[in-house]
């Protein structure tokens, strides 16, 4: 599995012109951890989600070449599209609260997830779940799969949609933001859950978020995007040797627990980052 | 002199059969930043809540600069007592102009010169008087917080309780409001009380740390003994080791 980005624009058409949020990105992933970082609006959400082909109806995408797995994604159609979507890539999103359904039972939303993608009966799909559950370390699985999105705390709803992404056994998964409706406990327990099975799986991820510790903690690469480009690629190891100002200023604005400071640097942004 | 600005001696909350909070004490000296830390659903919230007023199940004793507080807030606590919450999404009035936003609390405490006062209040979380017509929506998360402070300030109180107030934010978005809270605190000789998960964050901002687990104050320690790793329960050393890890990974 092998996706290929070149010259990718997204833009919205807006009464008073249109507005490109993507400009221009190019990258390639293949079985490893890849990271975007940026703040919000650099455009890294819809650079991932534009994989998909998940984007907002008013965006209109264009792209040189964007393959994932030598199938065309920019001539695919909705149903050679779904066969993408969840089955060989999936997404987790930022916050369980609002991306599960509160009308259903954890347990059946796995799987549902489960028979749209590997069909069998209802038993079979309910005894995945349940299995799926114990992979994504529930200590009972059993009483979190009749338990109602309400009734779970933010960790483990996250472990929910972790193990109904998991469910068709996707090549690649998308993490936009998988933790930070986390607090730091429990964010580090998720990203441990998410690398460990990514590694066990043999899957690609491709960890979007706003944190640069954390992605770089737990990513190979790391894509740095601002306003709608990317400006810098570094190996995760690497980030010392960063060169760009913005990423610089993104790392120096952070508090630091053994280094105080009386005042934090401030970003000054260069016009000249938006020339690319 | 420098007194107790926040004093609370067992404090307990409950919802329902459920103690929240369970017989806490600590003092905040004024003048000063203390800290609330802990994992979610550590109570440290919902302490805060509490002495808000915005909990009144709550048993114990509580003082504001030496008053005790009854468990309904009289109109003068509130002029004493504002607070900032973690959402500038949910946390300003959608269909309210800014103007309209800050001219609320001047009314209800009945505060003369309002449109000299609004002026004054942008001027000071370095807003450009052109937000004052504006609608929240129209603002960048950046801005609606330091909108959410300017309301917080604009009636002149003593304390502000801070509920993350970074944590929806940009990093860089971040270091802006922490060196502008950092910076009203001298200024007005606010005290803080602060809620937060991100030890860094915290730090920054606090002098005096509490960590809270289940419920209960573990450990109350200077932000210097946290920093150099003097701590001395188990809790306080994971979120420690556990901020460095993640925090100081570059």
């Amino acid at each position: 599995m092998t996706v290929k980005v070149r010259n990718l624009r997204v833009t919205f058409p807006l009464p008073q012109g249109a507005v490109e949020a993507v400009k221009g990105v190019s990258l390639d992933l293949g079985r490893e951890k890849v990271g975007i970082v940026g703040e919000s609006g650099s455009g890294k959400s819809l650079t991932a989600r534009s994989i998909l082909k998940l984007l907002p109806k008013q965006a209109r995408m264009t792209a040189d070449e964007l393959t994932f797995d030598g199938i065309d994604v920019l001539k695919a159609g909705e149903t050679a599209m779904r066969r993408i979507r969840g089955h060989r890539a999936g997404l987790i999103m930022q916050d369980p609260k609002y991306s599960l359904n509160p009308v259903m039972s954890a347990g059946g939303q796995i799987a549902e997830a489960w028979r749209a993608h590997r069909g069998g009966s209802r038993k079979e799909a309910m005894e995945a779940a349940i299995d799926l559950l114990a992979q994504v370390q529930i200590r009972d699985p059993m009483r979190v799969a009749n338990s109602y999105p309400h009734e779970l705390s933010g960790g483990m709803g996250q472990r929910v949609m972790i193990a109904m992404m998991l469910a068709p056994g996707p090549e690649l998964l998308i993490a936009d933001e998988p933790t930070s409706a986390l607090d730091a406990t429990v964010q580090a327990e998720i990203m441990r859950l998410i690398e460990d099975l990514v590694s066990r799986r043999g899957m690609g991820l491709v960890l979007i978020s706003h944190d640069l510790p954390l992605v770089s903690h737990f990513c190979d690469r790391v894509l740095v995007m601002y306003a709608g480009r990317i400006v810098e690629e570094l190996r995760a190891s690497e980030f010392g040797k960063a060169q760009h100002p913005y990423t610089r200023g993104l790392l120096e604005c952070l508090p630091s627990l053994t280094h105080p400071t009386d005042r934090l640097k401030g970003m000054r942004r260069d016009p000249s980052w938006l020339a690319g | 002199m420098v007194g107790r600005m926040i004093e609370a001696e067992n404090l307990t909350v409950r919802f329902g059969n459920l103690e929240a909070v369970k017989s806490v004490s600590f003092q905040v000296e004024e003048g000063t930043c203390f800290g609330l830390v802990g994992e979610s659903g550590s109570g440290k919230s919902t302490l805060l809540r509490a002495l808000a007023g915005l909990n009144p199940d709550w048993s114990g004793r509580l003082r504001i600069a030496g008053d005790n507080l009854a468990p309904h807030r009289s109109k003068a606590f509130f002029r004493r007592v504002q607070m900032v919450f973690q959402d500038p999404y949910g946390s300003l009035h959608p269909r309210q102009t800014i103007d309209r936003i800050l001219s609320e609390p001047l009314i209800v405490h009945k505060f003369g010169d309002i449109d000299a006062r609004i002026r004054r209040g942008l001027d000071e979380v370095s807003l450009p008087a052109s937000v004052r017509f504006r609608y929240p929506h129209q603002l960048s998360g950046g801005q609606r917080q330091r909108v959410a402070i300017a309301r917080a300030l604009i009636a002149e109180p003593e304390v502000l309780l801070l509920d993350e107030p970074t944590s929806a934010l940009d990093v860089s978005v971040q270091a802006e409001i922490l060196n502008l809270l950092g910076d009203l605190r001298v200024a007005r000789g606010l005290t803080y009380l602060m809620v937060g998960h991100n030890l860094a964050v915290v730090t920054h901002l606090c002098q005096r740390i509490a960590v809270m687990q289940q419920g209960v104050i573990v450990e109350t320690l200077s932000a210097n003994d946290l920093r150099s790793g003097n701590v001395t329960h188990p809790h306080t050393a994971g979120l420690r080791q556990l901020s460095l890890e993640l925090t100081e990974a570059c």
